[in-house]
This record gives structure tokens, C-alpha cells and sequence, in this order.
């Protein structure tokens, strides 16, 4: 990868536990996720390829097997939020942005 | 074969007649089959005549094709009617003149109506009820008519009286006898089916015997009445009975019945070799059975007979179950205690219309006769005690006596046809789903995605789940109730462990019963179930993460990430004001409007960050959250009853109002419609609902159970004639007993039809309160009740919760993609194409 920046989106604070919240980094829709417990921030992108809307930040988390998914609000297609497959159907994909967190804020990698 | 094939001429194509030549070739003995019909067409099914009024076709009643009789190799002659035996040549003749050879004749000529030869009966308008003609000609008289007669009030004169309402006649049946349905059913039943038939608009005049039919003054014909009296009426149907048509028999020395018929022996010989009757032309031991299945029977015998074999026909039962006009009828055996030293039961609940006896001989030990009238549950238990003469109970009462009724359950998905849709959306039968699982897919994820079955609008995930595990269960293949990976639970268990646990949180839940994250499907039901046990706000930190995306932002979400809001109109009722402020809100905002099924407005296309504003200002006009994105109460819809309605007899939106007050909210395992009317024309479709009340003089009826959408099913009457407080009992505890035990995604028919015992089960625990538990169900619904909070009030008065409500936590942009184009006035999503065309660009 090229050049790619790490840029500063929010507070920790504005992440709902076990939820999802939806942040606009460089024109692009990015969900973040964060579980209950943990420090991890899981940051996909919000576009639905199958509902075709930007939605997925609105979905359920859950799990399949080990791997933790969200659920897409509209068809129910689950999406893996470490690889953004989609469990439901092999050629589809959502991409995957890296995050950490630093003295309480968020930040994502997004690909400039 | 070497012999020549055997000449076998059918003279007649009715049921019997075409039952005997599928008889015959299944017996593979070559024969050369001639059928002669002196109808139009070849054999229909005469049993459910009356279904051509409900919109059946002579081709959907048609029981073989010319082409399937062709493919058969028989030979046959339509409009053919035979007027000659030759029974030395043993040939016969029809009208036209053909000459048809036969080895063996077979006459299954049926019967013909009885017109009683009252003067002036043979007028225009003057009808009967036995063919497909017949059917078209009273469908015609029908149309120039407003009032219609019928002649007889046996079976058949029922089912016609039925046929002249549906074609919206005023119907009237004169009946000879003191009572309807002499033949089959004793007094107190033919008293109590007269009740159900006169409530349901058709006037009945027993121990009428018409003397003369004369010009009517008001109406076309008057019938006169021995003793004075007088019916005026424009069309005349005579049921009064049939004959065998054994006009061949008479004419050619066959030997006939004292009053007529074809006498057959047990072979179905007729008095002269070669020649046999079957059906309703034959008299068997001085008898005619004017039903189908006696004749099947016959037929059977006689192709067996022809073709060497040793079948014998030794009678048959006469005993009966049907449903007239909606009326469950029920007759066998020895229905009239006529057998000497017959003893008899009797249970009759007139309120609810229901009348039981059952005949038993004189030792108590044997079922000979039974009368069943506006239930026929019993009737398969009852008619193997007779059939089999098994021993009866100790108490052969407890076999009609409500408490002891041991119905079986009904057969839920089992009941269904191969052919029946499951998925509409993807058009999946039932039938592909026994193939995908025939092809080796052993649960419901695998026949999902090898089906597709349930990818669409989802609707139908319930009903797919019980038809895989009924499949599975036959198979012997042990189905889990499992309601997802995470949980080895059904949602009833989750419930108890839930209550019983005193859980309240879903992290408690999956960490105490569960495993891994949870998912979209557990963690909903999950969320549900808390609300329901609890009723705690729902959006709180705890919860908020369980619900779908409907449930967390407290609106339902279209197709392209946009939320409609629908406020509460309890019953469809609207102030003026009110109606004023959704009109300023939907402008103010550009919102789509439009009335939803349910007597209410929906607002669409508000974004996520202007549901906030939007409810501000709904609350402040006093409107309350409508829950249409929730599993719970939707909404009860009302007809505008006594109070403006000519024909109310109750305050049907009164009732409405305080029903959809009580239960809004209430969290259930599927969404619960509801509805009242106030009176029985029933303009508020409550039989549709899963509650369902209708208002009558005095008081209330209780439906229960029934649903729209996609595989409709009425309602059943629970209770008659209820007071207010009974009837919210009564709904309480029922409304619990669901909540508590239903299945995820069950509805409440569903549901019922799998508790075992279905209806009446449910009957007992709620009216009898069998399990002890009404008082825990009210306490419970009490609570419910008094703890209710509207979830947009909570949610708009909290900061934290206000805060979810935006599309970006880092700025306040909108969502590019949602672009509305007009039509028809109002917005509406713009298509793909639309939007490529304005240049927005995707992702
Ligand atoms: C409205 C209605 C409802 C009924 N409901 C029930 C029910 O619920 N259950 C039940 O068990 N039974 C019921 N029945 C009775 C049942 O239909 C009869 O028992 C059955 O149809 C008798 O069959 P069949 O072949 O003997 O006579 P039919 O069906 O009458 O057939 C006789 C045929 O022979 C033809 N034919 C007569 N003479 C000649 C001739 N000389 N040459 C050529 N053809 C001739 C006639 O035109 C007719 O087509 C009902 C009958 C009616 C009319
Ligand atoms: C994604 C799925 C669905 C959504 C979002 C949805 C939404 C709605 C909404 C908002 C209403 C208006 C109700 C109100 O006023 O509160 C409604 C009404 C209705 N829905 Fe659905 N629905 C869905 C699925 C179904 C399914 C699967 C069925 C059938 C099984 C169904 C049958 C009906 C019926 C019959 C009405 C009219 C209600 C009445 O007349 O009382 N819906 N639906
Ligand atoms: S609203 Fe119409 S299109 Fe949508 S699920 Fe219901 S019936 Fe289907
Ligand atoms: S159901 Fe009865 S009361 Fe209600 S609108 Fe219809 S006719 Fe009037």
C-alpha cells in the first residue's frame, strides 16, 4: 500500500458497546464496531453490496464459529468484521480498515 | 390373451359409472370398454357440486378428460342416451340409433330429483339440483330473481338453500317434516341446526306442506300451504328427494324395487346374467344408498365379479360428516335410537350451538349412533367406536362431554399438500422442500440455502421451520429446538430460564445458557423476551445492541436505509388537530404519506438524524409511538360501530380504543393484530386477526387466532356473548399463554395448532383455567399495563439515547446516497438508474 493515514474520528465514547455507529473518513462511509469488554474497534465499510445502502452500522453483531459478524439490517447477509466476507454468498466483500485507539479516540487507516 | 377381449358396455358416465371403468382397467383383464353418457359432458364430481357457486368450473369438477379416456383406449359416446335393451342379441340402443354390442352391461344410471307433483310446479323458475345444467339454469334465475324457495330441507335441499344465498337471494326452505334433515339427525339436533341456519339469514318453515303453486302477486309464484298460509317467491328449487333412474330396468323387464330400483345381489347382478347395476340406480337388500361411497363400492364388486373375481358387496355404513353452510353436521349409525333397548346421551350447549348425542345399546357397551351438530370434533373417534364396535368407557358420556374431549390435535404443517406454497416470494413448495431434504439436507440452514426457500421477505420462516421439522421428525432425525447456534434452548425455555433465572440482561443470559456473541436471531428474541418479562426500556444501554435495526431506532427501515414512523391512532380514530400536525410534519420534513392496513398514517423517508426532530414534534401534538416496528401489538382496527353505524349494536370504537390502550407495547413472539366490529356484518374484517371481536345484542364474541398475510386463516370462536371484563380476561390470559409459550416467529394460529389439543386445549386453560394459571397471566399482563411507557417519550428525553439518532458520529453530513425523485406529488426512492443518471456516486 501507498501512502495510507491514520485519521483521528472520534471519541471512544461515541462507540455503543456491542453496536455499531457510522463515521464519514475521506468521503467514505466506515461502520465501527466495538464489543462489550474489549478494546478492539472493528472498522468496515457501511455500504450494504446486496441491500445497496449504507446501513451496516446498523446491523447486529454476533458470532458464527469463532468469527464475530454483523448482520445486515436489510436481508439479514452476515459480514465478517475481520475479513468482510460475506458468510452468505463467496464473491461478495466489504472492505476492512484498520483502527487503534490512542489516549481515548479512534482512529482509522483508510487507503489515500 | 387368446379369447376374444370382453365387450363391457357402461350405460351412464356419473361417479359410479366412471369409478367402475378405472375399476375395470386396474383388473388389466383387455377388456373392450364402451360408455355411453347421456349428459354433455363425461363424469364430474357431483359431491361437490355446490362448489361451482364458489367459483369452480365444470373443467375443475371434471373427474377424466375425453383425452384421458382415449389414452385409456375407452370408448365412449357423450349426449348418448340408451333407450333399448336387446337382452337376447345383447345389444342397446341409444336415442340416436346406435347399436352398441355388449358381453356385459353395466347400468349405473344414478337417480333422478323428485318434483312432487304439487299443481302449477312445472313453471319457468321452477328448478332442481343434480347436474351441471341445472346449476347454470338457477345461476340464471338467480339473477332475474330476489326471492328463492327451496323444497325439501334434507341434505341436498340445504346445500342448494346455500347455493341460492351465495347467488344473493332471499332463501327460504319449506320443509314436509317437522324438522330439518329428517333422514340423518334426530330432534333436538334438526331443532338446534335449524337455530344455526336461520342465524345465518335463511328462513326455514318446517311442517309445510304445499298444496298448489299459484301467480304471486309481489313476487313471481306463491306457494299455498295446507292450512292457509302462503309464501310468495320468484324462483322454486325442489329438493325433495331422489329416484332411481330404473326407467331402462322397467322397461325391460328387470326386476324393480316394490318402489322402484334396480334389485342387484351381493355380486351386483341384476335379475338377468350379464346385466349388473351399481350407484343410486340399484337397490341392494331393499335398499338405495344415495351416497357416493356405497356406490364406489359397488363398482369395485362388479368389475372384480366381470373379471373372475369373488368381491361381494354385503351393504355399507350410511354415517356422515359435512359441513353445511359453514354448520358442522355429523350423522351415524342409528341416529334415531331405533334399534330396540337403544339408550341415549345427550350434550347440547346452546349458547355456542353445539349439540352432542350419542346411541348406545342396551348394555352400554357398544356405540350404535351418534348425532353431532356444529362440532364435529368427535366424529372420527366416535365412528371407529361404532365401525369396530370397540367397547365403549365406563362413562360413554365423557366420549361428548366437553371436559373429556380428547380431539385429536391438528396436524399443522403435516396437514398441508405437497403443492402448498411455502415461500411465495421464491415460489417453493412444499413438495421441493421434501426434496431437498430427500436429496440429503438434514436442517433447516442447508434446506434454506439449497431451496433459497425464506431469502426473500422472510415472511415465511416460520412456517418453512415447522414444515423442515415435521419433514425431519418423520425421517427420524432428532430436530433441536435450538434457536440458533449460541443457545442449545427453544425460545419457550429461554423464556422460563428468563422469568425463572431472574435474568435481565442478554450478557447474563449467554453467559449463564449460551456461548459465543450471540446473533441476529438470538439476540432479538433475547430482547423480546426481557421486554416481556420485565418491560424495561428497551433502548437502554443494556439492551440496545439486541434489537434489530426497527427496534433500536423505533421505526422500520426501507429499502434504502431511510425509517418510516408511524404513530399510534388507537383504532384508527383522529382528531382534526392531530390530522393537521402529521400533514405539517410530513411536509416540513418531505415525507411520503400514505394510509398503512392497519387504520393509520406512515411517514417515509426520514432519515436516521430526523427521526429525532420529527418525534419532537409528534410528541408535543400528543401522538405516542405505534410500535409497527416491533414484534407486539400493532394495531386494532375498528368499524365506527353503534354510535354513527345504522346497524351497530355495541360501541365498537370505544371497545377498540380501550383494547389497543391496554396491550400497546406488549412484547410477543410475532406482531399481533386486532380488531372489533359492532355487529355481525363485521366491516372491521376482526375474523383476520389473531383477536378478534364482534358485537352482538348481548355482549361481545371472542375470535381468536386468526391472521391475513400469507397463508390466511380465520379465526376461531372462542367465547359467545361476553361482557367487557370477561372478554379482557379472557384476552389477558390468552395473550400471556402466547407470550410465554409461542416459538419465535410463531403466530398465534400456528401456535395453537400445534399445542395438543389445539382449540379446546386452549378453551380449557383459559376459560377453565385447567392449568391454575389465569391468575398468574392476568397478575403478569397487569404489569405489562401499568409499567408501559411510550419508547419515543423515554428515548427523546434521555441524551445519550437522542445521541444514537445521527449518520455520523464525526460530522454532520447526510447520507449521499439517499436521493429521492417525485412522483405523483410526493417523494419516493430514486432507482439505480435514477441515480447513476444525477451522478451520485455509489459507496
Ligand atoms: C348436490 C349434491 C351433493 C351431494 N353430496 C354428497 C355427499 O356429500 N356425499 C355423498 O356421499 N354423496 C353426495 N351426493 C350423492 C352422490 O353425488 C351420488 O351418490 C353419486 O353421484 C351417485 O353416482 P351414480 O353414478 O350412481 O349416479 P349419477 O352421478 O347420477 O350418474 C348417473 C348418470 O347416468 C346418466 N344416465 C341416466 N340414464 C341414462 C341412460 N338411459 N343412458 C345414458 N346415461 C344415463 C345420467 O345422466 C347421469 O349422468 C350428492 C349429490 C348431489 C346432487
Ligand atoms: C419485512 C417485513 C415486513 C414489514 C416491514 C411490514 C410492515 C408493515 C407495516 C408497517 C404495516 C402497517 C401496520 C401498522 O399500521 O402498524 C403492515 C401491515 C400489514 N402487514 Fe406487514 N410487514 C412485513 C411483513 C409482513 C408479512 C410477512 C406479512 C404476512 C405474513 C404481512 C402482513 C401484513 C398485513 C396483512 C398488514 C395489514 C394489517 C391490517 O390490515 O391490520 N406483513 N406491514
Ligand atoms: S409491504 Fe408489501 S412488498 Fe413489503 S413485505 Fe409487505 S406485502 Fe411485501
Ligand atoms: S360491522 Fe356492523 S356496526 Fe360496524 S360498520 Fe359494519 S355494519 Fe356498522
Amino acid at each position: 500500500m501507498s501512502s495510507s493515514s491514520w485519521i483521528k474520528v472520534c471519541n471512544v465514547d461515541d462507540l455503543v458497546d456491542n453496536s455499531g455507529v457510522c463515521a464519514l473518513v475521506e468521503d467514505k462511509q466506515v461502520a465501527l464496531f466495538k464489543l462489550a469488554g474489549a478494546d478492539d474497534v472493528y472498522a468496515i465499510g457501511n455500504w450494504d453490496p446486496l441491500g445497496k445502502a449504507n446501513v451496516l452500522s446498523r446491523g447486529i453483531i454476533g458470532s458464527i464459529n469463532d468469527a464475530v459478524v454483523v448482520a445486515s439490517p436489510l436481508y439479514k447477509q452476515h459480514f465478517c468484521l475481520k475479513t468482510g466476507m460475506c458468510f452468505e454468498d463467496d464473491d461478495v466483500t466489504v472492505p476492512v480498515y484498520a483502527t487503534r485507539v490512542e489516549d481515548l479516540h479512534v482512529f482509522v487507516q483508510v487507503a489515500s | 390373451m387368446s379369447n376374444p377381449a370382453i365387450k363391457v358396455v357402461v350405460v351412464g358416465n356419473g361417479m359410479v359409472g366412471h369409478h367402475f371403468v378405472e375399476q375395470l382397467i386396474e383388473q388389466d383383464i383387455g377388456a373392450q370398454i364402451t360408455v355411453l353418457s347421456a349428459e354433455p359432458r363425461l363424469a364430474y364430481d357431483r359431491v361437490h357440486l355446490s362448489e361451482y357457486f364458489s367459483g369452480k368450473t365444470a373443467d375443475d369438477l371434471a373427474l377424466t378428460t375425453p383425452e384421458h379416456y382415449q389414452e385409456l383406449g375407452v370408448a365412449f359416446k357423450t349426449d348418448a342416451k340408451v333407450t333399448h335393451i336387446d337382452k337376447v342379441a345383447k345389444t342397446v340402443t341409444t336415442e340416436q340409433g346406435e347399436v352398441f354390442a355388449y358381453d356385459k352391461l353395466v347400468l349405473a344410471t344414478g337417480s333422478y330429483p323428485f318434483v312432487p307433483p304439487i299443481p302449477g310446479h312445472d313453471r319457468e323458475h321452477s328448478l332442481v339440483y343434480r347436474t351441471i345444467e341445472d346449476l347454470e339454469d338457477i345461476s340464471a334465475s338467480a339473477a332475474v330473481s330476489k326471492v328463492g324457495v327451496v323444497v325439501g330441507g334434507g341434505l341436498l335441499g340445504l346445500e342448494a338453500a346455500n347455493a341460492l344465498k351465495q347467488a344473493g337471494v332471499e332463501t327460504h326452505v319449506v320443509e314436509f317434516a317437522p324438522q330439518l334433515m329428517a333422514v340423518q339427525v334426530d330432534q333436538g339436533g334438526g331443532r338446534l341446526l335449524r337455530s344455526k341456519i336461520e342465524e345465518l339469514g335463511v328462513r326455514v318453515h318446517t311442517s309445510k306442506a304445499t298444496d298448489v303453486i299459484e301467480d304471486g302477486e309481489k313476487h313471481r309464484y306463491k306457494l299455498c300451504f295446507k292450512g292457509g298460509e302462503e309464501l310468495e317467491t320468484d324462483m322454486i328449487l325442489f329438493s325433495a328427494g331422489i329416484r332411481p333412474q330404473d326407467a331402462l330396468a322397467r322397461e325391460f323387464d328387470l326386476e324393480l324395487g316394490e318402489r322402484g330400483g334396480i334389485v342387484i345381489n351381493n355380486q351386483c347382478l341384476t335379475s338377468e346374467q350379464d346385466i349388473y347395476a351399481i350407484g343410486e340406480c340399484a337397490l341392494w337388500n331393499n335398499f338405495i344408498y344415495g351416497l357416493v361411497a356405497p356406490g364406489y363400492n359397488m363398482a369395485r364388486v362388479a368389475a372384480s365379479h366381470i373379471a373372475g373375481g369373488d368381491l361381494a358387496f354385503t351393504g355399507a355404513d350410511m354415517s356422515t360428516k359435512l359441513k353445511l353452510m359453514g354448520v358442522d353436521v355429523g350423522s351415524i349409525g342409528d341416529a334415531h335410537a331405533r334399534t330396540p333397548g337403544a339408550l341415549s346421551y345427550v350434550f347440547e350447549n346452546q349458547p355456542e350451538g353445539v349439540y352432542k348425542k350419542i346411541i348406545v345399546d342396551a348394555d352400554k357397551k357398544k356405540l350404535i349412533g351418534a348425532v353431532l351438530i356444529g362440532d364435529n370434533s368427535e366424529y372420527d373417534t366416535l365412528l371407529q367406536y361404532a365401525l369396530n364396535g370397540i367397547d365403549l368407557p365406563k362413562s360413554p358420556e365423557s366420549l361428548i362431554l366437553p371436559a373429556g374431549a380428547g380431539a385429536a390435535p391438528a396436524l399443522g404443517a403435516d396437514a398441508l399438500p405437497d403443492t402448498a406454497v411455502i415461500c411465495s416470494c421464491l415460489n417453493v413448495s412444499k413438495g421441493d422442500i421434501i426434496a431437498s431434504i430427500d436429496a440429503g439436507n438434514c436442517d433447516l440452514p442447508s434446506v434454506k440455502s439449497c431451496t433459497k426457500a425464506s431469502s426473500g421477505c422472510g415472511g415465511c420462516a416460520a412456517l418453512l421451520k415447522s414444515v423442515v421439522d415435521c419433514e425431519l421428525e418423520k425421517r427420524g432425525v432428532e430436530v433441536k429446538k435450538d434457536i440458533c447456534e449460541h443457545f442449545a434452548y427453544s425460545r419457550q425455555e429461554l423464556y422460563h430460564l428468563v422469568k425463572v433465572g431472574e435474568i435481565r440482561s442478554f450478557a447474563e443470559l449467554v453467559s449463564k445458557h449460551g456461548k459465543g456473541l450471540g446473533c441476529d436471531i438470538c439476540k432479538p428474541a433475547a430482547g423480546n423476551i426481557l421486554a416481556s418479562v420485565w418491560n424495561d426500556f428497551i433502548l437502554s444501554s443494556d439492551n440496545v445492541g439486541l434489537q434489530d435495526t426497527n427496534d433500536t431506532y423505533l421505526a422500520n427501515m426501507q429499502k434504502d436505509g431511510t425509517y418510516s414512523v408511524i404513530p399510534r391512532m388507537a383504532a384508527g380514530e383522529v382528531t382534526p388537530d392531530k390530522l393537521i400536525v402529521l400533514g405539517q410534519v410530513a411536509k416540513k420534513y418531505k415525507l411520503y404519506t400514505k394510509l398503512t392496513g392497519g387504520q393509520r398514517i406512515d411517514l417515509f423517508g426520514a432519515r436516521l438524524e430526523q427521526l429525532p426532530l420529527i418525534w419532537d414534534e409528534l410528541l408535543d401534538a400528543g401522538f405516542e409511538t405505534g410500535h409497527a416496528y416491533a414484534k407486539s401489538l400493532r394495531t386494532v382496527k375498528s368499524c365506527v360501530g353503534s354510535t354513527w353505524c345504522r346497524y351497530g349494536v355495541q360501541d365498537s370504537v370505544g371497545q377498540a380504543i380501550d383494547i389497543e390502550n391496554r396491550y400497546k407495547g406488549l412484547r410477543s413472539p410475532h406482531k399481533i393484530k386486532m380488531a372489533v366490529s359492532g355487529c355481525t356484518r363485521e366491516c372491521a374484517e376482526a375474523q383476520s386477526k389473531d383477536v378478534g371481536i364482534i358485537a352482538t345484542e348481548n355482549g361481545w364474541n371472542l375470535y381468536l387466532c386468526g391472521n391475513g398475510g400469507m397463508k390466511p386463516r380465520h379465526a376461531d370462536l372462542f367465547a359467545t356473548d361476553l361482557d367487557t371484563d370477561t372478554m379482557i380476561k379472557y384476552i389477558d390470559r390468552f395473550l400471556m399463554f402466547y407470550v410465554r409459550t409461542a416459538d419465535r416467529l410463531q403466530r398465534t394460529s400456528v401456535w395453537m395448532d400445534n399445542l395438543e389439543g389445539g382449540l379446546d386445549y386452549l378453551k380449557e386453560v383459559i376459560i377453565e383455567d385447567s392449568l391454575g394459571l389465569a391468575a398468574e397471566l392476568e397478575a403478569q399482563m397487569q404489569h405489562v399495563v401499568d409499567t408501559y411507557e411510550c419508547e419515543w417519550k423515554v428515548a427523546m428525553s434521555n441524551e445519550a439515547s437522542r445521541k444514537r439518532f445521527r449518520q455520523f458520529v464525526n460530522s454532520k453530513e447526510t447520507d449521499s446516497n439517499v436521493i429521492f425523485v417525485q412522483e405523483r406529488e410526493q417523494i419516493r426512492p430514486a432507482t439505480e438508474q435514477e441515480k447513476q443518471e444525477l451522478g451520485v456516486e455509489l459507496v
